[in-house]
């Protein structure tokens, strides 16, 4: 269940239903505090894929989980390099993106994006909630100055130290991979998405409705 | 003479959208947030609702009330109760 995979920069852990099949997905997390909301749901998302005959490897992107390697040196870039490393390591034969996933997907593979994010709003999300954290312990900061002293010398965000390249690339970050197969919209799952949500959740019929769209897309 | 009804429909109920957002930012029942009243008691008051929370919160009225808000805007008191909020709100789209 538990793999590791030559990420360039170290090793990383990767959580693996890996048994050999045909439809063999990559899953890109969402990134930052939106990984942590969507973690649980992610998960079940794989889970009901390996029910329905589909290999998936979600891999610990550098900087993120238990990876040895510094948050605040890490570069989307990096991340699409370290994808690419995992799709390669892991002969993936199409990507799941999940949010801001999509930003770091490999040029290559297949992706279906579920509920893409560009750049811009989760930044945008990440800077509102530190102006009001600041402006709540009575510190006056503005998006614009912290998004200035950002690009000079990184910002922690909502807790994640983030490095001034990282915080660059985001402002103008679109989701990427060469071969989008499919966006899958909120809509189609129903409810509101679980990144919204104050607080980690699940939603077993939204995984199920997941699952079951890009169980259509892939095949077993 | 029967009057005719309010057109509704092209602009959206925003004390309707500002509960469904509510309910989907706090994970909340639908019984939960339709008991929700003026004097409810937001930011402060429910300790699901952090900074990140509100952020959130904030981004999503903007999405579906296709409004914007400043951060100069966001105070305590504006997120301090539900009416306050709606008030807020209401004013904004109202302009």
């Amino acid at each position: 269940m538990i793999a590791c995979w030559p990420c360039p920069g170290g090793e990383e852990y990767a959580l693996a239903f890996d048994r050999g099949r045909r439809a063999r997905l990559l899953v890109l997390p969402a990134l930052f505090d939106e990984a942590n909301k969507l973690r649980h749901f992610t998960v079940e998302v794989m889970r009901r894929l390996d029910a329905a005959g589909i290999d998936a490897v979600l891999p610990d992107l550098p900087g993120c989980n238990e990876s040895l390697v510094p948050l605040d040196e890490q570069t989307l870039g990096g991340w699409r390099a370290a994808a690419e490393a995992a799709a390669g390591h892991f002969a993936a034969t199409h990507a799941l993106t999940i949010r801001g996933g999509a930003l770091g997907a490999p040029g290559e593979l297949p992706a279906l994006r579920y509920a893409p994010a560009t750049g811009a709003s989760l930044l945008r999300a990440l800077l509102r909630a530190r102006v009001i954290a600041s402006k709540e312990a009575g510190i006056d900061e503005s998006r614009e100055t912290l998004l200035e002293r950002g690009r000079a010398d990184g910002l922690e965000l909502a807790g994640y130290r983030l490095g001034p390249q990282m915080i660059a690339e985001l402002e103008a970050a679109e989701p990427t991979g060469g071969a989008a197969l499919a966006n899958l919209a909120q809509a189609d799952l129903g409810g509101a998405g679980l990144w919204l949500r104050a607080e980690p959740d699940h939603s077993p019929a939204q995984a199920d409705a997941l699952a079951t769209l890009v169980a259509r897309q892939v095949g077993a | 003479m029967t009057s005719e009804p309010i057109a509704v429909g092209e602009i959206p109920d925003t004390d309707r959208v500002l509960r469904q957002v509510l309910r989907d930012v706090l994970g909340l029942a639908p019984e939960r947030t339709a008991g929700f009243t003026p004097e409810t008691g937001l930011f402060g008051h429910l300790p699901e609702l952090d900074s990140m929370a509100v952020a959130g919160l904030l981004t999503e009225i903007e999405d579906r009330l296709g409004i914007m808000i400043d951060d100069d805007e966001v105070d305590g008191e504006m997120l301090e109760t539900y009416g306050a909020l709606l008030a807020f709100v209401e004013a904004k789209r109202s302009r």
